[in-house]
């Protein structure tokens, strides 16, 4: 089976680790990992700026660069949503259809395509969850607090296959952290008062990490935690599955 | 573009300098948001309630012309009086007609957030008419002439000490006694004198029915029927998209709205109003004000379906922590960012980025408005409309020309420019960048992941 | 143009393609629920008082309990001598001074505590809501699952005027802290005949 490894910028820019650990997780689970090069951004920046618009350049590099791979896999639910949602390109309007209805977020991939059953890490600590909203309320990787349905987490299903891990939740269980892209700057007084009460919940339950599946909230709540000079990490659920 | 006048982010910055108030603000809307959770859950069929609420709705919205002309027939056989009205001028024109023609000075009006989009206040008292909100929440910020913060809790940003101290001011209530059970026998005392002395009582509307002419009024209070019964006139109004076809539609509505708006199985009174009394009259004055404007946009249209619950304002961890005036606009919150827009686009651009788009609005409205991605497409539209400042145009400019092209890209993350262009904001000074204020940025590794991946996997 | 046919044009300009109506006939039938039992429970939930009592001539000793106490009380109910023909007659400043007032439910609702009561059964419109303590009468055969079924059961319009109330008149407008008596009754009482 044969994977493209779709790197957020931000990963790649600021957290290589993470794209590390998704593409050896993946090998690790038997599939052929390709990383095409070329890529650069899915454009959610700039569409959930309002400028879709301008979001042409990056539409037709996605395709270029993704054109024929069978599945296509990101660690991070947001970006995965906004290729699911927006991708759009006009001289290659099938391939970018086709695209859109192959890309998958890490943890969807593994549990709905992969079937993993379990995973060989180990990661004795107590790791508070974060529920990002667009992997959760837009990619539905997870149960959500507001409809009446049964419960379900794909992320946590894989995390509880790691040895020695525990995992809380906090109070408002899926509150949105807050970073919303641009949002974080451009209001940035109601988004860092978000990202504060989100880690005030963690540290209520004496964590160690805080995880999840998208990078843009943890990078957010990292910098609160570090201004504070919290002990408690951040790491991606990629990390914790990959961790020996 | 210049920017908005009063603009969220801003406003919204004021409101966290009192850390304090948030807190309370933000945990008092969770607990009413953990209410609605457990009403809910309550009702087995919530989820298909919701989807046939949505599609009751839908219909009416495909059939509209229809069933307003039905309403107007019925209503007119009730011996109701019909007024039409094109917009908020001509709306509250009307009002002041019926009242004139009645030799009336004094009016009671329980909630209706379309006469606060019409300011109909404002106008009335202009032309020598005393109107009185009826509504404690309502009454309160009229007395302190502010507008309401919520559309279901109006008062939700004062605290008790301000009710204490508005009360004491204008009610002469003890000095410093915040008691809400004192403060608010002391304003059932005030209203009761002004429902036996006024004549007109004008109402809002939750529900109209096609199909029998009636408005539907729900109140916890009692207000809007201590108002009507006691008057001798009763002006209702009501936008052109609170019709529902049939009296049964309300067995779904009325299960859906008190539960997503406080958690209550149903409000304490649910009011069919079909005929006037004898010796009474009634009229009902039927108000577009853009509504059907918004109808003609599909990307919008969907937004007309809203029952006013006020679900997406106590979900919405946005308004939680900025509060009902940074909205500047009569209906706060996720439902008043998709419908301000279409009313005023240079008033009103900066709402639909007071947002993260997280989603959970959609997720708590018992008719299914797809909030959050109604936010996405006004964002959109105003931007290349181009109400959007100079400032974020170059920024997003300049980040889609690097991330087009893989080389430029490449070359920008290696460099320290990278920053700059990528990120214009990742200068550690917090007057111009925002991050930094309260955040600490993310460490540039030694090595991005494609120049790993390069050297070790090719 | 009048404003009237503008906004009908409008409408029918730009509104989006016929969507049809979904059947809503018998939803969500409830089966066995101990209706009564629902109800009382639901009512005591939302600070209601609720009285069981054997039939209509249970209510006249009722009354005179209130009235020996020295409450004015008025009474609207049909089934039992009552104070009908005052009642129409009675000014807005006359009912205010009224202490308890009784009046017959047509339909009751388990699911939230609602009782449905007409301006038939009230005498006066203003009758429920103007009174400090109201008590409303309503027969066990008449309790219903949910609001579907009370709509089925109820002609809507057969008055002018209509209400469902649930529970006493309330607010919770000062720091979302619940206060029992706004503008309407203070309290509410349930008479439910077995």
């Amino acid at each position: 089976m044969t994977v493209g490894l779709f790197i957020p910028c931000y990963i790649d820019q600021f957290y290589p680790q993470v794209g590390i650990a998704s593409l050896e997780l993946l090998e690790k689970l038997g599939c052929r990992v390709v990383f095409p090069t070329k890529q650069t951004c899915c454009g959610q920046p700039m569409a959930n700026s309002g400028f879709d618009h301008l979001s042409e350049g990056c539409n037709k590099n996605f395709v270029n660069n993704f054109e024929g791979i069978e599945y296509i896999v990101c660690p991070s639910g947001s970006c995965t949503l906004h290729i699911k949602e927006h991708l759009h390109y006009k001289e290659k309007e099938q391939e970018a259809e086709r695209i859109r209805n192959n890309v998958y977020e890490l943890s969807e991939f593994l549990v709905d395509v992969l079937q993993v059953k379990n995973v060989q890490a180990k990661f004795p600590y107590k790791v508070g969850f974060h529920s990002s909203c667009h992997g959760q309320r837009g990619l539905h990787l997870s149960s959500m607090s507001e409809t009446m349905q049964p419960a379900f987490s794909k992320p946590e299903f894989l995390l509880n296959m790691v040895d020695g891990i525990e995992i809380s939740h906090t109070e408002r269980v899926d509150e949105c952290c807050g970073f919303g892209g641009t949002f974080s700057v451009f209001e940035e007084a109601v988004s860092a008062r978000m990202g504060k009460d989100r880690v005030a919940a963690h540290q209520k339950n004496n964590v160690s990490y805080i995880t999840g599946v998208d990078m843009s909230c943890l990078m957010h709540l990292e910098g609160i935690l570090k201004r504070q000079r919290s002990d408690i990490k951040v790491m991606h659920f990629a990390e914790i599955l990959n961790h020996g | 573009m210049k920017e908005a006048i009063i603009n969220h982010a801003q406003s919204a910055k004021q409101f966290n300098t009192d850390e304090a108030r948030v807190n309370w603000h933000d945990e008092t809307l969770w607990m009413v948001r953990s209410k609605r959770d457990k009403a809910a859950k309550s009702v087995e069929e919530w989820e298909t309630l919701r989807s046939l609420a949505s599609s009751v709705k839908e219909h009416t919205l495909s059939n509209l012309n229809e069933y307003l002309i039905e309403f107007e027939k019925q209503a007119n056989k009730n011996g109701v009086k019909v007024y039409w009205a094109a917009d908020a001028k001509e709306h509250n024109e009307i009002v002041l007609k019926i009242i004139n023609e009645e030799k009336i000075s004094k009016v009671v009006k329980s909630k209706s957030m379309l006469t606060e989009e019409c300011h109909l206040n404002k106008y009335l008292e202009q032309n020598g008419i005393e109107v009185v909100d009826t509504d404690l929440g309502e009454r309160i910020v009229q007395f302190r002439k502010e507008i309401p913060s919520h559309i279901v809790l109006p008062a939700i940003h004062l605290k008790k000490s301000d009710v204490s101290e508005t009360f004491n001011q204008y009610l002469g209530t003890e000095k410093n006694n915040t008691d809400p059970q004192y403060l608010t026998s002391a304003a059932r005392v005030h209203l009761r004198e002004k429902f036996l002395s006024s004549e007109v009582a004008i109402t809002g509307v939750n529900f109209a029915i096609a199909e029998t002419g009636a408005v539907v009024v729900c109140t916890n209070e009692g207000n809007a029927d201590m108002g009507v019964h006691a008057a001798r006139v009763h002006i209702a109004s009501m936008g052109i998209e609170k019709i529902i076809p049939k009296a049964n539609h309300l067995g779904i509505f009325l299960r859906l709205l008190a539960r997503s708006a406080t958690g209550q199985p149903i409000t304490t009174y649910s009011s069919h109003y079909h005929r006037a009394r004898e010796g009474a009259s009634m009229h009902i004055v039927i108000v577009d004000n853009g509504r059907s404007r918004q109808l003609a946009n599909e990307n919008f249209r969907n937004s007309l379906k809203c029952i006013r619950c006020g679900a997406c304002f106590n979900t919405c961890p946005v308004y939680r922590r900025s509060s009902g005036h940074s909205y500047h606009n009569a209906i706060a919150g996720p439902i008043g960012s998709v419908l301000a827009p279409n009313m005023d686009k240079q008033k009103n651009y900066d709402l639909p980025f007071a947002s993260t788009l997280c989603g959970s609005c959609t997720n708590v409205c018992p008719v299914k408005i797809n909030l959050h991605e109604q936010l996405w497409k006004w964002r959109q539209l105003l931007t290349e409309e181009g109400y959007v400042s100079v400032g974020k145009k170059m920024m997003m400019k300049i980040m889609a020309f690097v991330l087009s092209y893989p080389l430029l890209y490449q070359i920008a993350g290696k460099s320290a420019r990278f920053a700059l262009t990528y990120f214009p904001f990742m200068l550690k000074i917090k007057k111009i960048n925002p991050w930094y204020v309260n955040r600490e940025m993310p460490q540039a590794p030694k090595q991005s992941f494609t120049s790993w991946y390069i050297q070790h996997k090719k | 143009m009048n404003s009237r046919q503008k906004i009908l044009d409008n409408i029918e300009k730009n509104k989006p393609a016929f969507v049809s109506l979904p059947d809503t006939k018998n939803l969500f039938a409830t089966g066995n629920e101990n209706v009564v039992k629902k109800f009382s429970e639901v009512l005591e939930s939302i600070s209601s008082t609720v009285k069981k009592v054997n039939g209509w001539q249970d209510i006249p000793d009722e009354i005179s309990g209130l009235k020996n106490n020295g409450n004015y009380v008025l009474n609207a109910v049909e089934e039992i001598n009552n104070d009908r023909e005052i009642i129409i007659n009675k000014t807005k400043d006359e009912l205010e001074k009224s202490d308890y007032v009784f009046i017959k439910g047509e339909i009751a609702v388990a699911e939230n505590g609602a009782v449905w009561v007409t301006e038939k059964n009230a005498a006066n419109r203003l009758l429920p809501f103007i009174c400090r303590h109201l008590c409303l009468i309503i027969d066990s055969k008449n309790i219903v699952h949910n609001m579907h079924d009370a709509y089925e059961k109820i002609k809507i319009d057969e008055t002018g005027f209509g209400v469902f109330i649930s529970g006493p008149s309330k607010t919770a407008d000062i720091e979302q802290s619940l206060v029992i008596g706004a503008h309407g009754a203070l309290d509410l009482t349930v008479y439910i005949i077995q």
